[in-house]
């Protein structure tokens, strides 16, 4: 069975001055799987996170994302994609609904599909009691659940998560996996950068980026087998260790 | 287009949920309105006018009753001796000086032509030039209404002196002022937002888990202003004296001296302000909207505060930079020492003390409580 | 001596309407490396401003090196190292300038007290006429920690000093903190990161400003109350769903490569299914005393999954706050 390439990178560069913070990224990825992306804080993630999101363009080389090119079609690409990071996701100041509803707004849906899609997405999380509610009053766990259940209301190709479970308690991280993995049952491919390595383990792949590059690109048993050690820690800590980029 | 209007509805929440921001909007506008429309004006009422009437007749009577029902002046002296008139000016007051020359009637009489003399305080130009008008308007008055009982044309000319500013040079005014608003917008603003960033990284967390007085913290946030709001000063008096000819006539020393009090007054308004904002933005915002308008519109170099209601009268009376403009006019402008500006050189020193007192004691050394 | 001491600590904030610490205690014993374990939101910030004295408590008490935080903050301010998050440095002096000038707010110079952070600062040395600002998240942790050791404080408080940077560092700052400690500095740490509990001496667990445990890890791991196992198979996700529908079940959570299970006591089993269970445990041969796991075994292959692997694990840290949770 041939799988479809959802993401392909080629020697995707990004360079400040003299600075290379991406260095020739190569990678695809396949539709439907959970795509780990590591990398140590100042390797370099961020940066290529940027580029695939259309949020940045590259200095050199190439991208598809969901079929469409990052140079001449950023646009598209932004309309096929859901995003959430740690730092912001919703509007504090708006309650539960608003969020909804706006974020459904500019994703472009349609009124009835949306109202299916928030009564869902209340009815899964359990918020029926907080739907009125500013978003500031809630817990940390339940915004993170909530903010990735709107990053991917339009039901989008792909979702890029940078960091999603920081802080989190443990219990919470574990729910929003669960999330995870129901939209993986519905087609969306997720791409995720996070720095628990119990949660690299629930990745069908995972690249690990150093000093701006790939070192290393495979599932989780293949990369313990290389390294020959039992936890996705080991894996890491080996490949980072080695990292020049430690005083910048 | 539907995403359009999600954006404007959500910036609407936002707006509507944020109470400083509509404090801002709706009341600012009123309250400029109400300033500017009612109360700031550059019309004077009740200016402090001293006559020499050296004729003491008929006709230099009429013109002082006539003056006397203007509301535009006030008569408050009748001078026997136009050698009191400096004094007279020198006290304060005393805007505008008429003197009535002994042969008044006389020539007028004999040569249909008399003079008066209209004497003005003209470190502020702009007043000077608007009484003078109105006294020279009240004569030209007089003076049709003599010629048509007299039924032959009379002519009554008002010899002007602007005393300290012959030039009625703008700057005279504005460079007392000028340096009243800077010295005060720079020592605040520098010192809160200073204050407040270390707030904001957390260094300031630090700093109070420490054995360090927070007094100390405090003063050294206040030190490298005061230095530099001095070489400010020092540079504003150059150019001023330089470029702009306005005359330092009295004591440089004083001036500085005022200066500096001015400035620690200032410092420590910055001090209070960055006890109470929780951010840069907001530290900020609030010396500017909280020190730039209230500065400008009431030191009394734009609009004279004589002229404005009461109540607004009352505010320009907490504002330190207007006593400092009156101080800093009378000794470079007219030349006075000490003796003239002691009144107000208290006033400065209490409120500078008094807003010391406050920042020290409200300087929490300990954190908010809801940090 | 016990260097820190909390007795039924309670804070709120907004007037009331927020309790970040309910009625929290804990001792810390002179010397001692002690953790404080939880998420974010959980109270960690809050306890260790109150006992840095910036914060004054609702009601309760508060030690430090046996005096009040609240009536002798002045002297306790002298005695302790304070690292708040953020790590708190001044981004446009360099490090030497940063570190001179925490030196001198202490009354000491760095000379005095170098065999402090010698090893620590060996490795900034190199980065000394460097702009804070422009360091790595790593060799920021380092200077701020040495800014928080210049004046030999007794007690160190360090607020989620690992949070927000790289996994090397992040050992590195451990073996650092380990190496403190062998010269008698009572060290205090919050993380939200389970993995790091175990570098501790004591840990307390904290979740919604209550304490969930206190103890060594060691001890907290031995009191988690049910046997516990891991399960892997090839479908994974699927493997969870199954498991938490099962009548055997009694919890099952997601750990990486494993999904960690306990069973239901077997008094809340139907007879019936106990004895299904028996019944298989011969046929597979399967550690006999746990029928459960011969019935799941058996449950799971008939569901389709294979490459099954089930085997008996000890509890971690995480387990247990997991556990304590509920």
């Amino acid at each position: 069975m041939i799988k479809e390439v959802v993401i392909k990178a080629e020697k995707l560069t990004k360079r400040f001055g003299d600075f290379i913070a991406t260095n020739e990224v190569t990678f695809e990825v396949y539709k439907g799987e959970i795509f780990g992306f590591l990398g140590a804080n100042g390797a370099g993630k961020t940066t290529a996170m940027k580029m695939l999101c259309g949020l940045s363009s590259p200095s050199s080389g190439h991208a598809t994302i969901a079929g469409y090119d990052i140079y001449k079609h950023a646009e598209d690409i932004k309309k096929n994609i859901g995003y959430m990071s740690q730092k912001f996701s919703l509007y504090e100041d708006l309650t539960v609904m608003e969020n909804i509803r706006f974020f459904g707004g500019i994703y472009g849906l349609t009124p009835k599909h949306l109202k299916a899609q928030s009564d869902e997405l209340i009815e899964t999380l359990g918020l029926q009691a907080e739907a009125k509610k500013l978003v500031t009053s809630l817990p940390l766990g339940w915004k993170q659940k909530l903010s990735f259940s709107v990053a991917v209301i339009h039901e989008p190709k792909i979702v890029f998560l940078d960091e999603p479970t920081g802080g989190v308690d443990p219990v919470t991280r574990r729910q929003f996996w669960d999330l995870i993995y129901k939209a993986v049952e519905q087609g969306i491919t997720v791409f995720v950068t996070t720095h628990y390595m119990d949660e690299a383990e629930y990745c069908n792949r995972i690249s690990i980026m150093v000093d701006g590059s790939i070192r290393a690109l495979d599932t989780p048993s293949a990369l313990k087998q290389h390294f020959s050690t039992g936890t996705m820690d080991q894996v890491f800590y080996q490949l980072a260790r080695g990292a020049q980029r430690k005083a910048d | 287009m539907k995403q359009f209007i999600s954006f404007i509805r959500k910036e609407f929440y936002h707006v509507f949920r944020d109470r400083k921001t509509l404090l801002i909007l709706f009341g600012m506008p009123i309250v400029q309105i109400l300033l500017f429309g009612f109360a700031l004006t550059n019309e004077i009422q009740h200016a402090g006018i001293v006559i020499c009437d050296y004729a003491k007749d008929e006709t230099s009577r009429k013109i002082i009753s006539k003056i006397e029902a203007s509301n535009s002046f006030e008569i408050q002296k009748m001078l026997p001796d136009h050698a009191e008139i400096e004094k007279s000016f020198l006290q304060g007051n005393t805007k505008l000086a008429i003197i009535f020359p002994e042969n008044f009637s006389k020539d007028l009489g004999h040569q249909h032509k008399a003079q008066v003399q209209i004497i003005a305080d003209a470190s502020d130009p702009n007043t000077a030039t608007t009484l003078t008008n109105y006294a020279t308007n009240i004569i030209m008055d007089y003076q049709q209404e003599l010629s048509n009982e007299r039924k032959m044309p009379l002519s009554i000319v008002p010899e002007l002196r602007m005393l300290y500013n012959p030039e009625l040079k703008g700057a005279m005014n504005f460079v007392p002022g000028v340096m009243a608003l800077v010295l005060t917008l720079v020592c605040v603003l520098m010192t809160a937002v200073s204050i407040v960033r270390e707030k904001e990284t957390g260094t300031m967390e630090v700093l109070l888990v420490s054995p360090v007085n927070p007094f100390l913290i405090i003063i050294s946030k206040a030190v490298p202003y005061l230095f530099l709001s001095v070489i400010n000063l020092i540079v504003i008096l150059i150019l001023s004296v330089t470029l702009l000819d306005v005359p330092i006539k009295g004591s440089v020393v004083l001036v500085f001296a005022e200066s500096v009090l001015l400035i620690i007054t200032a410092l420590s308004l910055g001090l209070l302000i960055s006890n109470v904002t929780r951010s840069q933005q907001a530290a900020m915002l609030v010396s500017m909207m909280g020190m730039l308008v209230p500065t400008m519109l009431f030191t009394g170099f734009m609009f004279p505060i004589e002229n404005m209601p009461v109540p607004l009268q009352f505010i320009s009376y907490i504002i330190p930079a207007k006593w400092y403009y009156t101080i800093v006019k009378s000794i470079m402008i007219k030349g006075l020492g000490f003796e003239a500006v002691w009144k107000e050189t208290l006033v400065l020193i209490g409120m500078a003390s008094f807003l010391l007192l406050v920042s020290f004691k409200k300087f929490k050394t300990r954190l908010n409580e809801d940090a | 001596m016990k260097d820190v001491v909390l007795n039924e600590l309670v804070k709120t904030y907004g007037k009331g309407s927020v309790l970040a610490v309910d009625k929290v205690s804990l001792e810390v014993e002179q010397g001692e490396l002690f953790g404080l374990i939880g998420p974010d939101g959980a109270g960690k910030t809050t306890i260790f401003r109150v006992l840095a004295t910036l914060l004054l408590p609702d009601s309760g008490g508060a030690l430090v090196t046996g005096l009040d935080a609240v009536k002798d903050y002045k002297t306790i301010r002298k005695h302790i190292g304070y690292m708040p998050g953020k790590f708190s440095l001044y981004q446009d002096l360099s490090v030497e300038e940063n570190l001179n000038f925490f030196a001198t707010v202490f009354n000491t110079s760095i000379t005095e007290n170098y065999d402090l952070v010698k090893d620590i600062y060996v490795q900034l040395e190199p980065f000394k006429t460097r702009r804070a600002g422009k360091l790595s998240g790593g060799m920021k942790q380092k200077l701020a920690l040495c800014c928080a050791l210049i004046h030999r404080p007794k007690v160190l408080l360090l607020d989620e000093p690992t949070t927000g940077v790289d996994v090397v560092s992040r050992k590195e700052f451990w073996e650092m903190l380990k190496g403190l400690k062998q010269q008698g500095i009572t060290i205090l740490v919050s993380t939200p990161y389970m993995d790091e509990a175990n570098l501790c001496e004591r840990i307390a667990l904290i979740q919604n400003g209550r304490i969930l445990s206190i103890d060594t890890p060691e001890n907290i791991t031995k009191q988690f109350p049910d046997k516990l196992f891991a399960v892997k198979a090839d479908n994974m996700g699927r493997l969870q769903q199954t498991l938490r529908n099962s009548l055997w079940i009694k919890s099952c959570h997601s750990f990486g490569d494993y999904h960690h299970i306990t069973f239901k006591n077997k008094s809340l089993i139907a007879e019936s299914e106990w004895q299904t269970g028996l019944q298989h445990s011969g046929m597979l041969g399967h550690i006999p005393q746990y029928p459960q796991i011969a019935a799941l075994i058996q449950t799971l292959q008939e569901s389709g999954f294979q490459d099954i692997e089930i085997k008996e694990i000890s509890p971690d840290i995480e387990d247990c706050f997991i556990n304590l949770m509920n």
